[in-house]
């Protein structure tokens, strides 16, 4: 659970429902905005939002990715008819933005306002803080004007309500002065509204008023998801989208489900299909801890995926997600056959505080058994380090299961430092366990 | 702070600290009590259990005498209690972490307040440490195991299972005092200092949130104050700038002791779009925020940075042993920790004891995925259609008897399921149920009748004809030596029915066992025995039990599945009233339901039914 991004549509359509009764006031804010999905068929599309074929529109990529603008993903001022010619050509392209690679899935349709001011507002949380900033010089070269940025910290203890925003604008010469009260207001609204449903972060940027209402060019925000408790009413079914380019593999999407059917932590992300070295690794701090040694000793492009397994899985858990890992693991790799360079399985871990490891073990070794020969064909080398409730039995089990597989596993316990099993799995020596 | 005002402000835990439990965690409680008890502690730790759900007493252990924890519902009944206990370990779920703790923080005996759950709402978590900060309370979490002081007091289940601890050597207090993001990692920093140096003085676990309600540098100044604490280690992690404290404290002097640190997530990079790591708080949204950017402003700051986590612990060792070298402080001795008794149903996991079972049972065994009956799994019983008669086979005789066998049985439940409101059975039910008695009262007044003298004749017809049967008895002889003995045979005789008015129900069983039993013996021997008694009397006829007991001893033998002495036992153990028992229950139940519906009322036996023999005293 985390601070999750929600898409451009979902905080825009949020905003509007929540309007009337967080906001308000002179300012209005229609939230005239449709979604386009990979499925969405655009023919009948302006008869359910009329203002598609009357109005000039903007067409933006919604896939969580920044600086669109600058990457020419955005299509300004144009007529509906352009505007849908535009989404067919580029629904379901690749677009590399900011070094990263991903499909243009989703876009957000709106009316198009000529750029009059641009304003910046942005709520951002501090431990001890809500920091409120509004910058009349708004945009994307915001980063270039930070001195014109003026900041209301509201301290979160004691709660109060939201309050005077009035000096983010007093004696602003780039906000016309029968703004400011309104503007004000509507501070106060847009910061009662993201307390009540749980954002972490909110970023209008820019924004600007047009007769009377509200326009926020760009709008970004963050939920606390441990917050849908609280504030999952309010939310209704808001999407939590992976990063752009972040476009899960049949594998990482079989260990999503199974982590969300479990009580229990189990994530997978694949880095490199026809890496060399693959880790299993209990605990959340330890797998980074090993993802980080591997690329400490040079060998971060030979690295398989980022796994890790916690909070005591049972042993029909660890077995359907070992078989996942030992599948893309053993996939295509002809060329390394024994005696080859092969590839090797880190089954990794610290010392646990409660997670039986026998029992989390007993899973593992049943998916070993049964990809046996798979993992002899493909010359795979298993390093084990564990410690924690009932290890000595779980090691044992694995060192009695390599001679019983005719497959080389190492094992080690807490005697030896939790991330030295790398080095002996990269060096290629390969002593026998403690 | 009332009883704890005299220790120093940077002293959160002694040997005599006590907590408060919040949450029905006997596993964690366990773990500390057994910290405190190889510790050599005088008092246990624990000092109460905070249960919404149930009060009175938990029973734990001291070594290997049972303790009683008391328990409370509320946390002010346990504050009132307890009024010594500085330390609340919440238990309490994300939902109600919050609540709770912020209930702790209005009392003002807690110095300490440690959050396990993990999913706090990051606004909720905010809230409770500025709060905390505002009460001058440490808290220790969210997310989080909690922490451990070596030799003194241990945090719910920080430091893992007690022989962790053993082979850790935290039952003494090392010099080397440690503050961590991960709690998972916590145990394997234990584990590294316990190895490279004299052992932990004290070690906590921040918590993986992004805000965590006491940060390095709450813990590291106090540390630094600790005139016990030789040299401190920090594990950070990706994500957050708190580690720039601990930076600036060092740069500015604050921090004089030697401090190794290392920030986990270097490797961050690595992926080209954002990775959730493991904790909530792992994530970087900045340049500052990067690991490699805090193990850099670490070492520049003067800590003890390795290039990475795998010389983590030969920094430590070097450093330890620079200090140690230079003569500062005297290394710790190692002590022999008292033994603490294995938990039984670990020892019995790992094979190591045996017990004589006070109980034997070989028919079901409920302890597998599926339920069995006599091995035979129950899906296994329902899809193969084995009945009830088939459940009787397995239950009662551990065999799965053949198919005309099971119908047999069921057969007979059929037939003696109900014999009237009139008899003994039925009669006592039916006045109990009338006198307001509940369903298992009444029928088990109903059964209480079942006898030699009503319906316990199946058992003794079994046991005679099975005799004569094996014996060869001619059953001249029988009736012979029974009318010697002035005994009537069982299973012979009915008060109403006779050779001219047959009960129904024996020519049933007769005509299914003519055609499905493979022989007959004791039946043709019971009518042998009929044959006679009815040239006497006409009503000595073969009766419903008796038909029922000779039949059953031909299911038994001519179904080959027995031998001898297994028919001889189900003949004379007491087993075959079973059967009627079973069958008559089912009317008995129903004579319970017909009264209740009748609404019938209470029953009074007619004063004019009854001929009152007493002697009358006014009568000369």
């Amino acid at each position: 659970m985390a601070q999750r991004a929600i898409r451009e549509y979902d905080a825009k359509t949020l905003l509007a429902r929540h309007w009337p009764d967080f906001v308000g006031g002179p300012l209005r804010y229609p939230g005239r905005v449709v979604q386009v999905g990979p499925d969405t068929p655009l023919d009948g599309l302006a008869e359910k939002a009329p203002w598609l074929a009357g109005e000039r529109l903007a067409v933006k990529p919604d896939v969580l990715a920044g600086r669109r603008g600058k990457h020419g993903l955005v299509l300004l001022d144009a007529g509906w008819e352009d505007a849908r010619a535009w989404l067919l050509r580029m629904r379901g392209t690749t677009a590399v933005v900011g070094g990263v690679s991903g499909e243009l899935t989703h876009f957000v349709v709106e009316p198009f306002i000529g750029t009059e001011r641009q304003y910046y507002l942005a709520i951002r949380t501090e431990r001890d803080r809500d920091d409120v900033l509004f910058s009349p010089a708004g945009g994307i070269d915001i980063e270039e004007h930070l001195d014109q940025v003026r900041t209301i910290s509201v301290p979160v203890w004691p709660p109060r309500d939201a309050p005077d925003f009035g000096p983010l604008f007093d004696g602003q010469p780039e906000v016309p002065a029968q703004l400011h009260a309104s503007l004000a207001g509507f501070c106060a609204g847009i910061y009662r509204y993201f307390r009540a449903l749980g954002f972490a972060f909110m970023e209008l940027n820019p924004f600007t008023v047009h007769g009377g209402e509200l326009w926020p060019l760009d709008l970004k925000a963050r939920l606390d998801d441990s917050a849908r408790f609280e504030c999952g009413t309010l939310w209704g079914d808001v999407d939590f989208p992976a990063p752009f380019g972040r476009r899960l593999t049949p594998e990482e999407r079989a260990v999503t489900r199974l982590d969300e059917r479990s009580g229990a932590s189990l994530k997978l992300t694949v880095l490199n299909p026809a890496g060399r070295i693959w880790t299993m690794v209990a605990g959340g701090g330890a797998s980074v801890v090993y993802t980080d040694t591997i690329a400490d000793l040079g060998r971060a492009g030979d690295l398989g995926n980022y796994g890790e397994y916690s909070g005591n899985p049972s042993s029909d858990e660890t077995y359907e997600y070992t078989r996942i890992v030992l599948d893309l693991l053993t996939r295509g790799s002809g060329a390394d056959g024994p005696g080859g360079d092969g590839k090797c399985l880190i089954i990794g871990g610290g010392i646990a505080n409660f997670t039986d490891v026998a029992a989390t073990f007993a899973g593992i070794i049943r998916a070993l058994r049964e990809f046996a020969p798979r993992l002899r064909s493909s010359g795979v080398r298993v390093l084990v380090r564990r410690g924690g409730p009932n290890y000595r039995e779980g090691l044992r089990l694995m060192r009695e299961l390599g001679g019983e597989l005719g497959i080389s596993i190492d094992v080690y316990g807490p005697d030896t430092h939790m991330t030295r099993v790398i080095g002996l799995a990269l060096g290629g020596a390969a002593n026998g366990g403690a | 702070m009332a009883d704890t005002g005299f220790a120093p402000s940077w002293l959160l835990f002694d040997r005599s600290t006590r907590a408060i439990i919040y949450g029905y965690q006997a596993q964690a409680v366990q773990g500390m009590l057994d910290f405190d008890y190889v510790c050599r502690r005088d008092r246990p730790s624990v000092a109460c259990i905070v249960n919404p759900t149930r009060g009175g007493t938990h029973l734990a252990f001291w070594g290997s005498r049972p303790l009683p924890v008391p328990m409370y519902q509320s946390l002010a009944e346990a504050v009132a209690r307890h009024p010594e206990a500085s330390v609340l370990v919440n238990f309490a779920s994300a939902r109600s972490a919050y609540g709770v703790t912020a209930e702790a923080l209005a009392h003002p005996c807690f110095r300490v307040v440690a959050v396990i759950a993990e999913g706090v709402p990051e606004r909720r978590s905010r809230e409770l440490i500025a709060m905390a900060r505002e009460r001058g309370t440490t808290l220790i979490g969210p997310a989080t195991v909690g922490g451990i002081k070596a030799g003194a007091f241990k945090i719910g289940n920080a430091g893992g299972t007690l022989e962790n601890i053993v082979e850790s050597r935290l039952c003494r207090p090392g010099h080397v005092a440690y503050v961590s993001r991960s709690g998972g990692l916590s145990n394997e920093l234990n584990n590294i200092i316990a190895r490279n140096t004299d052992g932990v003085y004290e070690g906590i676990a921040l918590g993986g949130d992004r805000h965590a309600g006491s940060t390095y540098i709450d813990h590291i100044l106090r540390y630094e104050r600790d005139p016990e604490v030789a040299m401190i280690v920090l594990l950070g992690e990706i994500g957050g700038t708190d580690e720039y404290e601990v930076a600036d404290a060092l740069r500015a002097g604050r921090i004089t002791k030697p401090l190794v640190a290392w920030c986990i997530g270097t490797s961050a990079g690595l992926f080209s779009a954002g990775v959730q790591f493991g904790h909530a708080g792992a994530r970087a949204d900045a340049q500052r925020e990067t690991a490699r950017a805090k193990n850099e402003a670490l070492r520049a700051a003067g800590a003890v940075v390795p290039a990475s986590f795998e010389d983590f612990d030969r920094s430590i060792a070097e450093t330890y042993c620079r200090l140690v070298a230079a003569g500062k402080f005297a290394p710790a001795a190692d002590v022999q920790p008292p033994p603490i008794p294995m938990d039984f149903g670990a020892a019995v996991r790992a094979g190591v004891v045996r017990r004589a079972p006070a109980f034997v049972s070989s028919i079901a065994d409920d302890r597998g995925e599926e339920l069995a009956y006599a091995g035979l799994p129950i899906s296994e019983v329902i899809e193969r259609g084995l009945g009830v008669g088939g459940v009787i086979g397995l239950l009662w005789f551990k065999r799965e008897l053949p198919a005309w066998a099971c119908r047999f049985i069921e057969l007979v439940l059929q037939v003696a399921a109900d014999h009237g409101p009139a008899v003994s059975g039925a009669h006592n039910t039916i006045v109990a149920a009338r006198a307001g008695k509940d369903i298992v009262s009444s029928v088990a007044s109903g059964l209480l009748t079942v006898g030699p003298r009503f319906g316990g004749a199946i058992e003794g017809a079994a046991s005679v004809f099975r005799r004569a049967v094996k014996d060869g008895q001619p059953a001249g002889e029988l009736v012979a030596a029974m009318r010697a003995k002035g005994e009537p045979i069982p299973g012979i005789g009915h008060l109403a029915k006779s050779v001219t008015n047959p009960d129904r129900r024996v020519e049933l069983l007769k005509s299914f066992s003519a055609q499905h039993f493979p022989a007959t013996p004791h039946l043709e021997y019971a009518l042998a025995v009929e044959r006679l008694t009815t040239a006497k009397r006409d009503n000595l006829i073969l009766n419903v039990d008796g038909c029922i007991g000779a039949l059953f001893l031909d299911l038994l033998q001519s179904s080959g599945l027995f031998c001898a002495a297994e028919i001889d036992e189900v003949a004379d153990g007491g087993m075959l009233n079973g059967l009627f028992l079973l069958s008559r229950t089912i009317g008995l139940i129903g004579h319970f339901m017909d009264q209740r519906r009748l609404r019938a009322p209470l029953y009074r036996h007619p004063w004019d039914d009854i001929a009152y023999l007493a002697p009358d005293r006014h009568e000369p």
